[in-house]
């Protein structure tokens, strides 16, 4: 019973239960049709979202203001470097997926750049970064119709007894930030500046280096995202990140990281992420129209925020 | 306590000597310049374009964009952000393109009812203290999905009224820039020459001080919202007046551009420092410079959002420069 309780008290516990009602509804309304494999598509779509929501939840626990905004401009981009390295040839998967990963990396330090240099919030940094990548894509990716390679688009389709490999190795990853999170300095360090950067500087942390290695973490995170998704969806898109700037930042508010900085939460991203995807494939079950679905989610999403609250912001 | 507003501690510290007095100066002539700037480039590069039918050709469209910077402005001047702005001016599209002009008095009770919605908004940001950020980032999806349940597909009509008015041509003076000029004489008397202005300001300046003074914080975050909600019908309103008929993604670009124009017009994200008649003209920097200047230049459309981007990075840069010269 006590382990109950401190199950409950988790704030990420939430997010699971919140999902898990969500598909019990589903397959009430089917009569239980196609419960296994809607959450193999579940886990398939969910893994897209966790990446970049572990991504901007290390940038929003850097502390109020701290949100990077240009991570749809910057996973269509890379999703169009990626296929053009690639070239539709199988040689070509891992230097591809080196040039997102470089790609989303340098997006994110030019990022940080212009936060230091022109000491402007990020939220403008990032949007103004925003601007420029969406032309650079625009232009660098018009009419590109390159295929990803066969091999990488059954990659990102592989399953291992319904479950999707590359959900296993999103949740390795998973772990492994959570470590760094908890366990290593540079982790500890993002969340005493999330705290209180003035206290985290006087205690010796390198403020300068911590917030530019999370901004280029987080822009690599969406880089390979944009790879994945290319290679999922077949084909690299302009559009194609557009739908990560709400998500991401609603996996990270609703998996229980406050979103006045300095207390994170892993688990809850995985939580949140699938929420989201089968609270879409609910409403698309229900055969509710495009409008009505875009509406509910906006409302599902405010309705979850209120009912977990804000904390009280330290200024 | 943040960077930033240690930042703004820094800078209120009496800094002695002339040099200090000219950099403020120059930080507040800022936006201006470089809307003079943009307007020297254009009327270099082509002449002609500097005339009465030029004017209303290129800056048609800043009506609705300077109004939705101001709607944008007053949520920032409570030290919030509204993320839903560009997708509620296509909402406001949709419902003037359809109910306004078949059944005006449904069409007038939902844009109220949307403004009493953004009142709403604030209350609940205000009581539960929620991020505006992701409140709004959820608004948008209901907006967005209003606005396609009203319109489906591309359509409608303006009501014939909305369409004369933006259609007016008055002598001399090209009607947009004499609807830039009201918009941002009202909202400068309103906001920054009147007693409540004050307390508007002050409560995304130092909201504990006006706490303790007796003033209501959740009052002036409804009044805040809900001026953003008027104004932001006001924008979906002008922009439908000006395209003749609606679309529900016709405003999406807003968001970003209404920031950007708050910022250029030298508005600070913390402590309610900001300036309608600046958002006012940095709304028509970027109207110039994203389309007209870059069409004279021979640049693809494509970057015509690179150049906002370079534009709000240049902007900040020189504010940079000038805020050393401060110290």
């Amino acid at each position: 019973m006590a382990s109950l309780r401190t199950m409950l008290a988790k704030p990420w516990i939430w997010s699971f239960i919140g999902a898990f009602v969500v598909w019990l509804a589903t397959i009430a309304f089917t009569g239980g049709y196609g419960a296994g494999g809607m959450i193999t598509a579940a886990l398939s779509l969910a893994v897209f979202t966790v990446i970049v929501g572990v991504g901007q939840m290390f940038v929003i626990t850097l502390g109020p203001g701290n949100v990077d905004l240009s991570l749809p401009a910057n996973i269509g981009l890379a999703s169009a470097v990626a296929m053009k390295v690639m070239d539709g040839n199988d040689a070509m998967i891992a230097v591809g997926l080196i040039a997102a990963l470089g790609c989303g990396a340098a997006i994110g330090a030019a990022n940080y750049l212009l936060i230091w240099a022109l000491r402007i919030p990020p939220i403008i940094a990032t949007l103004s970064a925003s601007f420029i990548i969406q032309s650079i894509d625009i232009s660098y990716g018009r009419g590109l119709q390159i295929k990803p390679p066969p091999g990488f688009a059954d990659f990102t389709n592989w399953q291992i007894l319904g479950i999707p490999v590359l959900a296993l190795l999103t949740v390795v990853f998973t772990v492994g930030a959570a470590t760094a999170l908890q366990r290593m300095i540079y982790g500890r360090s993002v969340l005493a500046i999330g705290q209180n950067i003035r206290a985290a500087w006087l205690a010796g942390v390198n403020v300068g280096r911590v917030r530019f290695l999370t901004y280029t973490l987080c822009g690599a995170l969406g880089g390979i995202d944009g790879a994945l998704l290319a290679g999922y969806f077949r084909g690299a898109n302009v559009d194609i990140g557009n739908e990560y700037l709400l998500a991401s930042i609603a996996v990270v508010v609703i998996g229980g990281t406050s979103v006045a900085g300095g207390k994170a939460n892993v688990p809850g991203v995985w939580g949140a992420g699938l929420f989201l995807v089968l609270l879409l494939t609910m409403l698309n079950t229900f055969g509710v129209s495009a409008g009505v679905r875009l509406v509910l989610t906006g409302l599902i999403i405010v309705g979850v925020i209120t009912a977990a609250g804000g904390e009280k912001a330290v200024r | 306590m943040t960077a930033a507003s240690l930042e703004t501690r820094l800078k209120a510290s009496p800094a002695g000597g002339g040099a200090a007095a000219r950099a403020r100066m120059l930080r507040s002539l800022l936006p201006a310049l470089s809307l003079a700037l943009v307007l020297l480039a254009i009327a270099w590069l082509n002449p002609r374009a500097i005339s009465y039918f030029g004017f209303t050709l290129m800056l048609n469209l800043a009506i609705p964009i300077a109004l939705a910077t101001i709607a944008q402005m007053f949520v920032i001047a409570g030290n919030e952000l509204d993320l839903s702005i560009g997708t509620f001016v296509g909402f406001v599209g949709c419902v003037t393109a359809t109910w306004l002009k078949d059944a005006p008095l449904v069409g007038i009770a939902v844009l109220l009812g949307s403004i009493g919605v953004y009142a709403l908004l604030g209350a609940l940001i205000h009581l539960r203290n929620l991020p505006s950020i992701v409140v709004t980032l959820g608004m948008s999806f209901v907006w967005q999905g209003l606005a396609i349940l009203i319109l489906p597909k591309p359509g409608g009509k303006a009501p014939d009224w909305l369409l004369s008015l933006m259609a007016f041509k008055p002598p001399l003076i090209p009607f947009p820039i004499i609807a830039a000029l009201v918009i941002a004489t009202v909202v400068h008397i309103g906001l920054m020459r009147t007693s409540y202005g004050v307390i508007l300001r002050g409560s995304g300046g130092n909201a504990a001080a006006l706490r303790r003074a007796g003033w209501s914080l959740l009052r002036t975050k409804i009044v805040l919202f809900a001026l953003t909600g008027l104004f932001g019908v006001l924008s979906g309103m002008a922009l439908i007046g000006i395209t003749t008929s609606a679309d529900a993604n016709i405003g999406n670009g807003y968001t970003l551009l209404s920031i950007a124009g708050v910022i250029l017009g030298g508005g600070e994200f913390v402590g309610g420092r900001v300036s309608p008649i600046g958002a006012v003209i940095g709304a028509l920097t970027l109207a110039l410079a994203a389309s007209p200047l870059l069409t004279f230049m021979h640049i693809p459309p494509d970057w015509q959002v690179a150049a906002n981007g370079a534009i709000l990075i240049i902007v900040l840069a020189a504010r940079v420069l000038i805020s050393r010269k401060e110290r």
